[in-house]
């Protein structure tokens, strides 16, 4: 974490309307937790710095603020996104995922696994981490089954670029239900979400 | 996200209140609450509710969820045990007409948000719909153990043989579960949840539904949530089953069979009649042409406005 000042020539801009800008994302939000594996848009979101994604940083605007300690992925660590962030969500910035309100992971492959993340205790599962997953597509990957609350009958979502075994560590976090962590996968301006109550399926497993 | 017109701008001047009331910071830590209690179907997340400009148990609980989730799109209906013209209901209503520049409507169809006290509309909700519940006690277990350390571990570990051992009690006393409102509903088979005030008629809309159920309690500092098409029982024994609510009257105006009726006592003899407690449904009904045994009813010409009082009550000189 860097002690200058920032610059502020260098902070692109959040926001143009916060209040209704952030109530906008955040329905599409609530939606796509509401239910699970549907693609949600969120591409009217300002551009946020390179290497974030449209969808990331609407996120980030919208929940982000002194009250959520925020994990940024080493990748994205220390550079123009952490201080874009710093700037709009004036964050507590932690450098342990079991502190973290939130994860924003830029790069999947280099993700810690789920279970180093806070899932909450029995008493309360809602102090849980919610991971902001960026990936380079929503559909085209190994494709995941699921049900669950807000599922009608099945859905399914396909993100790219996941590390081996990631879908086995998502199982693995459902079926510590209470406990566990949410996820957001985000792909540009678009957004699907798996909170930990989504059970998951994968073909040929 | 279209917001480059600041001459129209949510925080235009004029405006005395942040948009919708609330500060941006606090619908911020609302919106976690949400996203948390729809991760986690039926627990009661701690949020920290505020002071607002009516009175605890006037419905904190829905008008701050109503605050953090409301847009200028949205098109906004609220209902008091049903009715949509009671003081309670046309007063919120009137506070986000101001504070939110919404749209007001008291057709169940119409709306996207509907903010309600001890009901669930008779018309099946859609998706896209968010159903906003005002919650006056968040816990189902309070009436049996008074602690909430108690009961919050009981949540944690799944102790529910308490709930069990209240229903029955109630039939051995009565011979049936005689629990009528806040019947008790289990979520996904793992939390158990109390409806809010609605009657036990109301229940089987709890799961499945098409719209996302909200449930917010201000004065208890809780908020919790049913996402759409999600698993919920009323409890019940296989020997007493769970049942709702009948009638062997129909309602009086509307002649609806299937809706939920409430008494209305009409003179000092006794004479009463059952009305649909839906306000916007029965008038729907009506406006169809459906005609009830007191179909005349001067109950019947109420849109519009207040009716025509047929005896005023004398003003003071």
């Amino acid at each position: 974490m860097s002690v200058a000042a920032l610059d502020l020539t260098q902070i692109a801009p959040g926001f143009a309307d916060p209040t209704i800008d952030s109530q906008a994302a955040f329905r599409r939000v609530m939606d796509a937790v509401a239910r699970p594996g549907t693609i949600q848009d969120l591409s009217s979101a300002p551009e946020a710095p390179e290497g974030l994604d449209r969808a990331a940083g609407a996120i980030a605007l919208t929940l982000f603020d002194f009250e959520t300690p925020v994990w940024l992925d080493p990748t994205i660590r220390g550079g123009p996104i952490e201080d874009w962030i710093r700037f709009h969500c004036g964050c507590p910035l932690t450098q342990a995922p079991a502190e973290a309100a939130f994860a924003m992971i830029a790069e999947p492959l280099a993700c810690p696994p789920l279970s180093a993340f806070n899932p909450g205790n029995a008493k309360y599962p809602d102090r849980s981490t919610t991971l902001v997953i960026q990936v380079a597509a929503l559909v085209g990957g190994r494709s995941a089954c699921l049900s669950g609350p807000g599922i009608k009958v099945r859905a399914t979502i396909a993100p790219t670029g996941l590390q081996d075994g990631f879908w086995p560590q998502v199982q693995a976090n459902n079926a510590r239900f209470q406990l566990g962590v949410d996820l957001l996968f985000v792909a540009g301006g678009l957004l699907t979400a798996l909170p930990r109550s989504t059970r998951v399926t994968i073909k040929g497993d | 996200m279209s917001s480059g017109s600041n001459t129209q701008g949510s925080n235009r001047t004029g405006r005395y209140y942040n948009y919708a009331y609330l500060d941006e910071q606090t619908k911020r830590m609302i919106r976690r609450t949400i996203l948390k209690a729809l991760a986690i179907p039926g627990y009661q997340v701690p949020f920290g509710s505020r002071e607002m400009p009516v009175p605890y148990g006037w419905g904190t609980g829905g008008i701050q969820l109503t605050a953090a989730i409301i847009g200028p799109d949205d098109v906004y209906k609220c209902i008091d045990q049903g009715a949509d013209d009671t003081t309670n209901a046309v007063s919120i209503r009137r506070f986000f007409a101001q504070v939110a520049d919404v749209a007001v409507t008291e057709e169940t169809a119409e709306a996207t948000i509907i903010q309600t006290r001890h009901r669930i509309p008779e018309k099946p909700l859609k998706e896209g719909q968010i159903l906003v519940f005002q919650v006056p006690q968040p816990e189902p277990l309070r009436g049996l153990e008074p602690r909430e350390t108690e009961t919050r571990a009981m949540h944690a570990y799944e102790e529910y043989g308490l709930q069990y051992v209240s229903l029955y009690e109630s039939v051995s006393a009565y011979g049936y579960i005689a629990n009528t409102v806040g019947y008790p509903t289990m979520i996904e088979e793992r939390y158990l949840m109390s409806p809010s005030p609605i009657p036990k008629f109301d229940n089987p809309k709890l799961g499945d539904n098409e719209a996302i159920l909200l449930f917010g309690a201000g004065r208890e500092k809780r908020i919790y949530a049913v996402p759409p098409y999600t698993r919920v029982r009323s409890l019940d024994f296989e020997d007493y089953p769970f049942e709702t609510q009948t009638w062997e009257e129909n309602c009086a105006l509307c002649g609806a069979e299937d809706s939920y009726l409430d008494e209305v006592i009409l003179d000092d003899a006794g004479e009463r009649m059952f009305v649909c407690s839906d306000s916007c449904f029965c008038a729907e009904r009506r406006a169809s042409g459906h005609v009830g045994t007191m179909g005349d009813h001067a109950l019947a010409h109420l849109e519009g406005g207040p009716p025509a009082v047929a005896s005023p009550v004398a003003e003071p000189a």
